[in-house]
């Protein structure tokens, strides 16, 4: 059995180089993507391998599905050119990127062998129980290192922002083909989508799971229901709803972060006996920005304030 | 190894011809139409075979019963992409082979 497990193991790397490889050079766009969609799922089952479930989770939703889908949007919205883009003919750049990823991959592995050997999970596992959640996972996002997990949402927001302010979103946001399977797939599944990531929230305080993984399956529902011709009903000409679901995340840690300072605790501690509530509201908070900064990315630019009629189409 | 053991094993093993035929017309089929028809059929036979195999094997219903959701939820994915690939191709002007 061990025999067979390590020729797993070897082939998982092996397809992981050979799609990174893929996703970068083979020439045309589409099979690039493709090669980095397939990438992300083989990532999420490496992680599963590497016994880190919650990452598998988000790597397989973040890093394969809703990036996936921003960049197959993106590739649909660039004007169709010749199928070979730039292929990797130049023998020169093989001398110098060569050696290089060796270089790198030589660092990469001297700074693994030098990590501290048990890491910091035994510090983590016996301070679990004042955390108040039992997954040492979100124990560490939501609240030992609470202020890294701040900084990751502002960075969301930040993108967001970013997009809105270069313009409103491309028309049209939706295929132009009419097909009868689109929205009723949409129509099925997205109570799956809403259920899962309730799920997955809920699963975070005792086994993997969290804010990032059902923010990310909430958010991929949502591109979906767009896909499928749904039109959201946040709709107002001050984005209202949007500004405040965006905002959520980022409001409710910092408003935590400052407000423990109220109850006489440093900045970012929270009282022991609420540390519960306190980590299931913050997943909370991030889930729903989460999922509203993955469709806003997707929509590649600020919604029109109306998206009914003649507004949509401009 | 018990009873549930060999018959999940036989089951999953089962299915890895459906897979293989799956993959062979892929690779093998003339256009679009007739590639999506070789897969979009016996992957799905090849799954429920795997799925069935290991909910046998594990030998517990919550188990078993999430093995069915997965594949059921893999019907209606490969369904619909099966179906919006062949209409897009169709729209595209893509005729099919021997037409």
């Amino acid at each position: 059995m061990g025999a067979l497990v390590l020729v797993f193991d070897g082939l998982l790397a092996a397809a992981l180089i050979w799609l990174a490889w893929q996703a970068t050079h083979t020439p045309g766009l589409f099979r690039a993507v493709i090669s980095f969609i397939i990438f992300g799922l083989l990532m999420a089952l490496a992680w599963v391998r590497l016994e880190a479930p919650d990452i598998a989770l988000a790597e397989a939703a973040i890093g394969a599905g809703a990036t996936g889908a921003l960049l197959l949007s993106a590739l649909g919205r660039l004007a169709v050119t010749d199928e070979a883009g730039t292929p990797w003919q130049e023998r020169g750049d093989l001398y110098f990127w060569v050696p290089a990823g060796l270089a790198l991959l030589g660092l990469l592995t001297l700074a693994a062998w030098q990590l501290p050997s048990p890491g910091l999970g035994e510090e983590v596992q016996a301070s679990l129980a004042e955390s108040g959640v039992e997954n040492p996972v979100t124990a560490v996002l939501l609240n030992f290192r609470a202020f890294d997990t701040l900084l990751e949402i502002g960075v969301l927001l930040l993108a967001t922002v970013a997009i809105w302010s270069l313009g409103r979103m491309p028309v049209p946001g939706v295929p132009a083909m009419t097909s009868p399977v689109l929205p009723a797939l949409g129509r099925v599944l997205f109570p799956m989508f809403a259920l899962v990531s309730v799920y997955l929230l809920w699963r975070g305080s005792h086994a993997p799971g969290g804010a990032f993984s059902a923010g990310a399956v909430m958010g991929a529902g949502g591109i979906l229901t767009i896909l499928a011709g749904a039109q959201p009903w946040l709709t107002g000409s001050a984005y209202g709803p949007w500004r405040i679901l965006l905002s959520l995340g980022l409001a409710a840690m910092l408003g935590v972060a400052l407000g423990v300072i109220a109850l006489g605790q440093p900045f970012f501690a929270y009282p022991t006996d609420l540390a519960g509530p306190i980590v299931l509201l913050l997943e909370l908070a991030a889930g729903l920005s989460i999922a509203m900064s993955l469709v806003a990315l997707y929509l590649a630019g600020q919604p029109p304030a109306s998206w009914n009629g003649e507004s949509m189409r401009r | 190894m018990s009873l549930n053991h060999w018959l999940g094993a036989l089951l999953v093993i089962a299915g890895m011809p459906f897979f293989f035929l799956g993959m062979l017309g892929l690779l093998r089929f003339p256009d679009a139409y007739t590639r999506l028809h070789a897969l979009a059929k016996s992957d799905n036979v090849a799954l429920g075979l795997v799925c069935l195999g290991l909910a046998v094997y594990s030998g517990s219903l919550i188990t078993a019963l999430k093995l069915l959701l997965i594949w059921l939820l893999m019907l209606v994915a490969s369904a619909a992409g099966a179906s919006l690939i062949g209409r897009t191709a169709l729209a595209r002007g893509i005729k099919p082979w021997g037409v």
